[in-house]
């Protein structure tokens, strides 16, 4: 996600390639990069994951706890998503307090969890304006090659998927570190998933690697859901200086359309088995 | 003397017996240099990057690179949750790996640049920081960063009066009996068999702590055999107790 330097004779093929309708790395503009999920990468949290798509790889987690509800909401749980562009994944990640690309990760992937519903936070409630579940999902960057946005919204489904409540003691007022049987709470119609675009020349392409989003000039993360039968809009995030046309905003939501109903029944078989 | 109290392992292992180890190289792609090193079910993914230039350029050495090591445990790596970033603990076990690896690296072909080791938990069960600098021993080795020797790590253990090498967690911070535990994390160079990292948390006899040193040693090697298999590209040689 960083600025890197690159040739301009790269940079130069990569857009010939796109104009006669190719990518420097064989695939459609449309295509996806082949996905790779391992569940299971971490025994002590309540459920985990490792999502590649190609090279890039992200780690998620989730642990909960217990906590007195937000006093505007005393009858539901709370949610929380840290990214950590960790600098073992890219040269071009720094050490230190999060920046901006990994704030806006984890903001648009939280968003895009909560504002679809996908989690019953209602259900959430222990003991109305006492306690509730605490549930933190914490998605760390193993190796960047582009595309981490999807790569993170994915893995964020796919662990909360797998998360099971932990054993509440009400006597001790602790929480133990076996699991219950019960799933944390999903309202599965709800699931939405992301589809992120570039444009690079006149070539809009899903999936960018590193090498292409370095050239773009703006990104659009779309997540989609099903609503009535047909694509739903549940999240939007426009990145970097260029701007939509028109024209491109159409053609992205022809790619949308085209895409949705194909990667659908995929994306809850990678979800829900 | 009265008899330990610890007399059988939990885990059913031997007093002088390590975790199932499993070692692999070139697990993060964009990286110079990595590996992932597997202790039973504590897990350490270690990455290389550089050499390349340090900055802030006051920090540069003119005679030779320097060596950076950054050590961290995943938020979800543990029961109870760890906040993401550096805390205390992590920016003191990341300054004893680099002072550990730093022993056997030559970074003299180098100069005014930094080589930088990431050292991530994904899933702890005590002796992450020796699994951590088995694998970025590994990983300096996978980038060609020029290593005068390797170095090998293992946690050795004192539960009540028994010494046992690899404690697992229920070892290292549960056990509370006679006179408890003592946690001896340490480093061995491979040729010189020198001692690279030496902790020590709790009380222990001269007597003991020399036979300490003998058992960290004899278990180094096997570790030793398990880094090395790997970065011939065999693979892991160890494998599950009973499994074949």
């Amino acid at each position: 996600m960083g600025e890197s330097i690159m040739p301009n004779l790269q940079r130069e093929r990569i857009v010939e390639y796109l104009n006669s309708g190719k990518r420097i790395d064989g695939r459609a503009l449309d295509e996806f990069r082949e996905i790779v999920i391992e569940r299971g990468i971490s025994k002590n949290a309540e459920s985990s994951v490792s999502v590649k798509i190609g090279k890039t790889e992200v780690f998620a987690g989730v642990k909960m706890a217990v906590m007195e509800p937000y006093p505007d909401s005393k009858n539901e749980g709370t949610f929380m998503t840290t990214v950590e562009l960790h600098p073992m994944a890219s040269n071009s990640f720094d050490s230190g307090k999060p920046g901006i690309d990994a704030v806006e990760l984890a903001r648009v992937v939280d968003r895009g969890i909560r504002e679809s519903g996908f989690i019953d936070l209602k259900k959430l409630c222990i003991k109305e304006g006492e306690k509730v579940w605490q549930v933190f999902l914490d998605i760390v960057a193993i190796n960047d090659d582009g595309n981490l946005m999807d790569a993170c919204g994915l893995a964020a489904l796919v662990v909360l998927g797998d998360a099971k409540l932990p054993v509440y003691d009400e006597e001790e007022k602790k929480v133990k570190y076996e699991l219950s049987k019960t799933a944390v709470p999903l309202n599965k119609e709800a699931l939405s998933f992301n589809i992120t675009f570039h444009k690079i020349g006149e070539s809009i392409i899903i999936d960018a690697s590193s090498e292409e989003e370095a050239i773009s000039d703006y990104r659009l993360s779309v997540a989609v859901g099903e609503g009535n039968g047909k694509a739903r809009i549940t999240s939007l995030q426009k990145g970097k200086a260029g701007a939509i046309s028109d024209d491109d905003m159409e053609r992205i939501l022809k790619l949308v359309e085209d895409n949705f109903s194909s990667m659908l029944p995929k994306i809850r078989k990678y979800v829900f088995g | 003397m009265s008899k330990s109290l610890y007399a059988k392992r939990k885990s059913g292992r031997a007093f002088d017996e390590v975790r199932p180890l499993r070692a692999e190289v070139g697990v993060v792609p964009s990286a110079d240099g990595s590996a992932i090193f597997e202790s039973g079910t504590t897990h350490a993914i270690a990455v290389v990057r550089g050499p390349r230039t340090l900055h802030p350029q006051h920090m540069q050495n003119p005679r030779a690179g320097i060596l950076r090591v950054s050590y961290g445990m995943m938020p979800f790596s543990v029961e109870d949750r760890i906040r993401p970033g550096p805390s205390r603990r992590s920016e003191e076990i990341s300054k004893v790996t680099e002072w550990a690896l730093s022993c056997v690296v030559d970074l003299s072909e180098f100069p005014n640049t930094v080589v930088d080791v990431f050292i991530q938990i994904p899933q702890a069960d005590a002796g992450t920081r020796v699994a951590g600098i088995n694998a970025a021993a590994m990983a300096l080795a996978h980038a060609g960063i020029p290593m005068k020797e390797m170095v090998s790590a293992i946690g050795v253990g004192k539960l009540d009066k028994t010494l046992v090498v690899d404690l697992d967690k229920h070892e290292d911070s549960e056990y509370k009996d006679g006179e408890g535990s003592t946690d001896i994390p340490m480093a061995f160079t491979s040729r010189s068999g020198r001692i690279c990292l030496l902790q020590l948390d709790g009380k222990i006899s001269i007597d003991e702590f020399k036979e300490v040193v003998k058992m960290g040693r004899e278990a180094c090697k096997k570790v030793l055999e398990v880094q090395s298999s790997a970065l011939k590209g065999i693979g892991s040689k160890e494998k599950k107790r009973g499994k074949k």
